[in-house]
């Protein structure tokens, strides 16, 4: 047997290290993906004993044409954009706060995290009532106490503001998560830095500016990516506050509505292939930053 | 860089493992005979509406079939959403799975779950001309009886009797006087220091319980059933158009704005809190709204739904009981099905839970009259209820009525007008039925 070399070697030891991971890939990714894309070119019923036939590529020129699903692709950007943003600035904001020595910063470290810790239908069901038109406490607190507002509002009905309200509640559920991600970031900043810059003479705003933030971005990336992309495949927040009415439907919801309230497994796993298309994109288009951004990094 | 790389593949994984969606084998699990009865654990499982009066009649009756028979029943509490319980279903059912022996399915669902679920016409061959006749036929599809009728729904109208009156108005016969009187009521009452009253609520969220009112609104202003008896789309005409309009001006004036997000409980919250006037919903509410801590106990009255041009009209609802044929107990769960709609079950469903019997005689019990006097005058509401078109429209039906309510959705929430929504329905509804 002839000698290879230590880079060799170390190729082969890092496939087999690896190859169990591969193997779990294959099995959950992969095997389900090319299973979906094979029922997407037939028009199986879900829960029906009736053959399924094949039909080509028919699932997907009708799904080209599908309005119900552009909305739910506009929809869903929208969603996405926006919460996103917002989540990003309160919980960098918050991060700060909690970065900084305080008395009691351990309690409130703590308390920032229960909107995460909360089940998604439990704090979206929560929201529904708080939000009721004649007995909600949001009504309550800006129409009957503050006076903030002439008349109550139906705040999950009106097609515009049922979007605003859901994404609110995204916002006030996810910005702790983003928090934690980003104070973990801070927390690895050498404070020999901020001290170097004081000497300096540098404003704490020009600290923020040229030492907090270029630290923090690649951190602020990753949060980014794994905040998009979960975004992106939104459904219980949407299913329980509206199930995709007044103008929420969100390409997960209106995906499951085709699978299973209308059995159409054919053209549901078009569907879902055509999301899984659109989130590869996202995928890719923050990989080709990530690269370049490397790549300048290196030079 | 690395860990960014780790949470995208964590994040694929969690995408594509959610979306393996695999076709079900063929017949695994369909257990014919009984064989096999003695020797597993008796326990029947039944998934059922968790609405508080059924729930503890059917949890009596549990313990009473358990004493008598030994076989054990667990009650599941499923959804009250109709549409979000169908969809429970067909989970479990395309699954295959053996865990709920006997399911709670709405009067719309036996041409979608047929196939699923057990033939009882040889089971209930003695007692099935004692049910209502058109449920009976509504529940045989291709000669097999998969549905015992449980209990009867229709669509009635509750009023404040004390308002009426106190405005000396008399119970609304049509949908225009019924708005008239909304009003007034609304109207004086918010004058006398009652901010947020409320003339009207109905179910106006999108789900099952919306199609059911727009059939109401549209079939008695003569707009007919949004499918026609031999499969003709006729959901888009002049006067439906008319009747869901008038709804949507409705919302935000005499009905609260979030109408558009309410099912029944919604609305029976707010109507048994004081604060309505008139509330279109189910017969359940009448035992709720009558109890004694109801603040509007003894000032409820019940009547028939108003008429329009098209005379009256009351959406056909209820529920029916079926097996499942991959239960493992089939004939001990079609016994417990047999005592649940029982004569005597029944009658005392109808007086505890005042939900309607599926079996007409019950309608002439003297008892139930006294206790109850709604329940003879529903007879004739009931059988002339208006069924949604779930016979000719079949496996497709849930399409169907989701196209519809979105679409009578958006004219109630104010998104499009009613001529361009109806039109979009008819659209999508020939294109579910293949009808050109």
């Amino acid at each position: 047997m002839r000698r290879l070399s230590l880079e060799a070697r170390q190729s082969r030891l890092g496939w087999i290290l690896v190859s169990p991971a591969l193997v779990l890939l294959i099995l959950v990714g992969a095997y389900p993906l090319g299973q979906t894309f094979y029922v997407s070119l037939t028009d199986a019923r879900l829960a029906s004993g009736r053959p399924a036939n094949f039909v080509g590529l028919a699932n997907y020129t009708r799904l080209a044409a599908d309005p119900g699903f552009q909305a739910s692709v506009a929809n869903t950007v929208l969603f996405t954009v926006t919460s996103v943003i917002v989540e990003i600035v309160l919980g960098l904001a918050m991060a700060l706060v909690v970065n900084s020595r305080f008395r009691g910063r351990g309690v409130l470290r703590a308390a920032m995290l229960i909107p995460w810790a909360l089940p998604t239908v439990v704090s979206a069901k929560m929201w529904n009532y708080m939000l009721v038109d004649t007995y909600g406490v949001v009504n309550d607190l800006l129409v009957t106490r503050s006076g903030l507002l002439e008349t109550k509002v139906a705040w999950l009905a009106e097609p515009g503001l049922a979007l605003a309200s859901i994404i609110a509640v995204d916002v006030w559920k996810t910005t702790p998560f983003v928090a934690l991600m980003l104070l973990a970031g801070l927390q690895v900043i050498p404070p020999a830095l901020y001290e170097a810059a004081s000497v300096d003479g540098a404003s704490r705003l020009q600290q923020f500016w040229r030492i907090t933030l270029p630290m923090l971005r690649p951190v602020i990336l990753v949060t980014l990516i794994f905040r998009t992309l979960d975004a992106l495949r939104v459904f219980d927040v949407i299913w329980v506050m509206t199930r995709g009415q007044s103008g929420t439907e969100s390409m997960a919801t209106y995906n499951f509505r085709q699978l299973i309230d209308f059995q159409k497994l054919g053209y549901g796993s078009a569907v879902s292939v055509a999301i899984f298309a659109l989130i590869a994109l996202f995928v890719a288009a923050y990989l080709v930053v990530l690269r370049r951004w490397r790549e300048a990094e290196m030079s | 860089m690395q860990s960014a790389i780790r949470w995208m593949w964590v994040a694929l994984g969690c995408m594509t493992g959610l979306w393996g969606c695999s076709s079900p084998a063929p017949e695994s699990a369909a257990s014919g005979s009984g064989a096999s009865a003695r020797s597993r654990p008796e326990i029947i499982r039944i998934n059922v509406d968790p609405i508080a009066r059924n729930l503890a009649l059917t949890e009596q009756l549990a313990a009473e079939f358990t004493s008598a028979t030994g076989t054990r029943i667990e009650i599941i509490k499923g959804p009250t959403d109709a549409t979000e319980r169908l969809s429970q279903y067909l989970q479990y059912l395309g699954a295959h799975s053996p865990d709920i022996d006997i399911y709670q399915i709405d009067v719309i669902w036996p041409g979608v779950l047929a196939e699923h679920l057990v033939d009882l016409a040889g089971a209930f061959d003695q007692e099935r001309a004692e049910f209502f006749e058109p449920i009976v036929r509504n529940n045989t599809v291709d000669g097999r009886l998969v549905g015992i009728p449980w209990f009867a729904d229709a669509g009635v109208l509750y009023y404040r009797t004390d308002l009426l009156e106190k405005y000396g108005l008399s119970v609304p016969k049509t949908w225009d006087e019924l708005g008239a009187a909304a009003r007034t009521i609304q109207e004086g009452e918010r004058a006398a220091g009652t901010a947020d009253f409320w003339g009207f609520v109905f179910q106006g969220k999108a789900y099952e319980g919306l199609t059911c009112n727009a059939l109401e609104w549209i079939a008695s202003s003569g707009g007919g059933t949004i499918v026609d008896a031999d499969g003709g789309v006729s959901v888009n005409n002049e006067a439906a158009a008319r009747a869901v309009s008038r709804m949507a001006g409705w919302v935000g004036t005499i009905a609260p704005p979030g109408v558009t997000t309410y099912q029944e409980e919604e609305a029976r919250q707010l109507f048994q809190s004081g604060r309505v006037a008139f509330m279109r919903n189910w017969p359940y509410a009448y035992a709720l709204t009558h109890s004694q801590d109801s603040p509007v106990h003894g000032k409820v009255g019940l009547a028939a739904l108003p008429a329009g041009p098209g005379g009256r009209a009351s959406a056909l609802g209820g529920w029916q009981l079926a097996v499942s044929k991959y239960s493992r107990n089939p004939e001990a769960a079609t016994e417990f099905v047999r005592l649940l709609t029982s004569r005597e079950a029944q009658k005392r469903r109808a007086l505890e839970a005042s939900l309607l019997p599926s079996r007409p005689a019950l309608y002439d019990d003297p008892e139930i009259a006294t206790a109850i006097p709604f329940i003879p005058q529903m007879k004739e509401i009931f059988l002339n209820a208006t069924p949604r078109p779930s016979a000719q429209t079949g496996a497709r039906y849930n399409e169907v009525s989701t196209e519809f309510f979105q679409a009578v959705h958006r004219v109630l929430t104010g998104e499009q007008p009613p001529d361009v929504s109806l039109a979009a329905a008819e659209r999508a509804l020939k294109e579910v039925l293949g009808r050109p």
